[in-house]
């Protein structure tokens, strides 16, 4: 099932208005990824690595998305260092390995990790509809907020009926194997799928218009933000401009 | 009489457009205020299809639906019938939209105009009036069966509609819930029409009966609905029969 592990949670972290925790995450990856040097990203992780071990997040699950990133990034360190262009440290082979390519190599890395951090402890603490609500009252078009409200709440019912339809398979003597009549089966479900999501879409158009829908989204109003939030919230934003600000010192020093 | 009705159906005909079989022909059924009919029929008799026709969801293929004595036409027509008369689905994780209980009670009330703050007041008392109080920030999809249904009514209800249609409203539930949703029904005191295959239920709650077969609508008199061999696996617990 499609679950949200790092939203639940008592902490301080956990604690902070959803609005607050959006934008300061946008200032601070904003300012890590924007970042022409090490100084800035290596700040920003700094700063949301320490938010993380303020949320006391599931450290298991944390290590197994962090390797899910860091995998991503070990086929760029396969590729970058030996295809930018500039000084030539050594020969792997027929490749030469510059040190251009590692420095980029090496920032994109801080970078990622940088953003993660920032992501998983401000934005997956809070939960979807949350998030939602937080982006309808930072003026986020309220077809993109439901949109993505929408997907999260129809995820469900898809995943659970995807779910039936296997379970149905399965119980009549389905087990997949490396053929093509298995290759037939899942076509068959995933069809399935698709042609009772679509039923369903129209049945829940038909809820909203009894409803009264109209094509328009009010939304209930969201509570309102404490001194803590709008202390953490300063405290992000101080961060993200002084992080910035040192990366333009720096870039000016190295050019 | 005096009244007029809440919603009537004049030489009602329906077809869907594949098949050459009419589901309703020729239908006249008159619902007054004050009524509470039960509706029964056979799988594919065309009941869900009948609601669906009253509240402007299905368009007929001939004859009108009339709504306090004005006949209705458009969907702008069919807004004004959907704020007077709510609709209770079948399947409840039909009728339920948002992730959130508050959030999709809100729904209507919303829809209806209300100021968000009063639409939180209204989701919260209805809520609290069906026995849901504390489910606010419940996540729909976390729900048991029949906390989704009575989440499904309480969003129906939110909207304070004059009268109910309700399909099929204990269909597959435990008997707690079916007998809070009687409850409900009772302590509501709004008319309502139900489709229902639970005779019991129909017995308890409704007044007049109608039957649905091969397209047309009968009355039918009470006496001839408790024909049915039942078990009691609670030993003799009072119960009555016809």
């Amino acid at each position: 099932m499609i679950d949200e592990p790092f939203a639940r949670g008592r902490s301080l972290v956990h604690g902070l208005d959803p609005r607050a925790k959006l934008v300061a995450c946008l200032a601070l990856s904003l300012a890590a990824a924007l970042a022409r040097g090490y100084l800035a990203p290596a700040a920003v992780l700094a700063f949301g690595a320490l938010l993380v071990l303020a949320a006391h997040p599931p450290w298991r699950l944390l290590l197994g998305r962090l390797l899910a990133v860091n995998g991503f990034i070990a086929f760029l360190w396969l590729v970058i260092p030996v295809t930018a262009p500039g000084t030539v440290l050594y020969r792997l082979g027929p490749f030469p390995v510059t040190a251009e390519g590692l420095r980029l190599a090496a920032l994109i890395t801080l970078k990622s990790n940088s953003v993660f951090a920032c992501v998983l402890a401000l934005v997956c603490t809070s939960t979807a509809p949350a998030l939602s609500r937080a982006m309808t009252a930072l003026h986020v078009p309220r077809k993109l907020s439901f949109l993505f409200l929408f997907t999260y709440r129809y995820l469900h019912v898809i995943a659970e009926e995807y779910g039936r339809i296997v379970t149905a398979a399965r119980l009549r003597g389905f087990v997949p194997a490396t053929d093509r009549r298995t290759y037939r089966t899942y076509a068959a479900i995933l069809a399935m799928v698709l042609v009772r999501s679509f039923d369903r879409s129209a049945r829940v158009y038909q809820a909203m218009l009894l409803r009264g829908f109209s094509g328009l989204f009010p939304v209930l109003a969201t509570p309102a933000a404490g001194p803590r939030d709008a202390v953490f919230l300063a405290a992000a934003l101080i961060a993200a401009v002084a992080a910035a600000g040192a990366d333009m010192v720096w870039s000016g020093w190295h050019g | 009489m005096a009244e007029t009705p809440l919603l009537e159906l004049r030489d009602l005909s329906f077809a869907y457009p594949e098949s050459p079989e009419p589901v309703l022909r020729h239908v006249d059924f008159v619902f007054s205020p004050g009524q509470r009919v039960g509706l029964f029929g056979p799988n594919g008799s065309g009941k869900t299809t009948l609601l669906h026709l009253m509240m402007g969801l299905v368009a007929p293929t001939g004859g009108e639906v009339r709504y306090r004595g004005r006949p209705m036409a458009t969907e702008a027509d069919f807004r004004e019938v959907r704020r007077g008369v709510g609709l209770l689905l079948q399947n409840a994780e039909d009728q339920i939209i948002y992730p959130t209980v508050l959030d999709d009670v809100a729904f209507g009330p919303l829809n209806l105009g209300l100021a968000p703050a009063l639409a939180r007041v209204r989701a919260e008392e209805t809520l609290a009036a069906l026995g849901l109080y504390g489910f606010e920030e419940r996540l729909c999809h976390k729900l048991s069966g029949g906390e989704k249904k009575l989440v499904s009514l309480a969003g129906v209800l939110a909207m304070q509609p004059e009268a109910l249609l309700l399909d099929e409203p204990t269909n597959g539930l435990d008997p707690d819930t079916r007998d809070r949703i009687k409850d409900i029904l009772a302590r509501l005191g709004k008319p309502f029409i139900v489709i229902s295959h639970d005779w019991d239920f129909l017995d308890q709650t409704a007044t007049a009966f109608y039957t649905i077969d091969r397209g047309s609508l009968t009355p039918t008199p009470q006496s001839v609905l408790h024909r049915h061999l039942h078990s009691h696996p609670l030993g003799d617990a009072p119960h009555h029969h016809h």
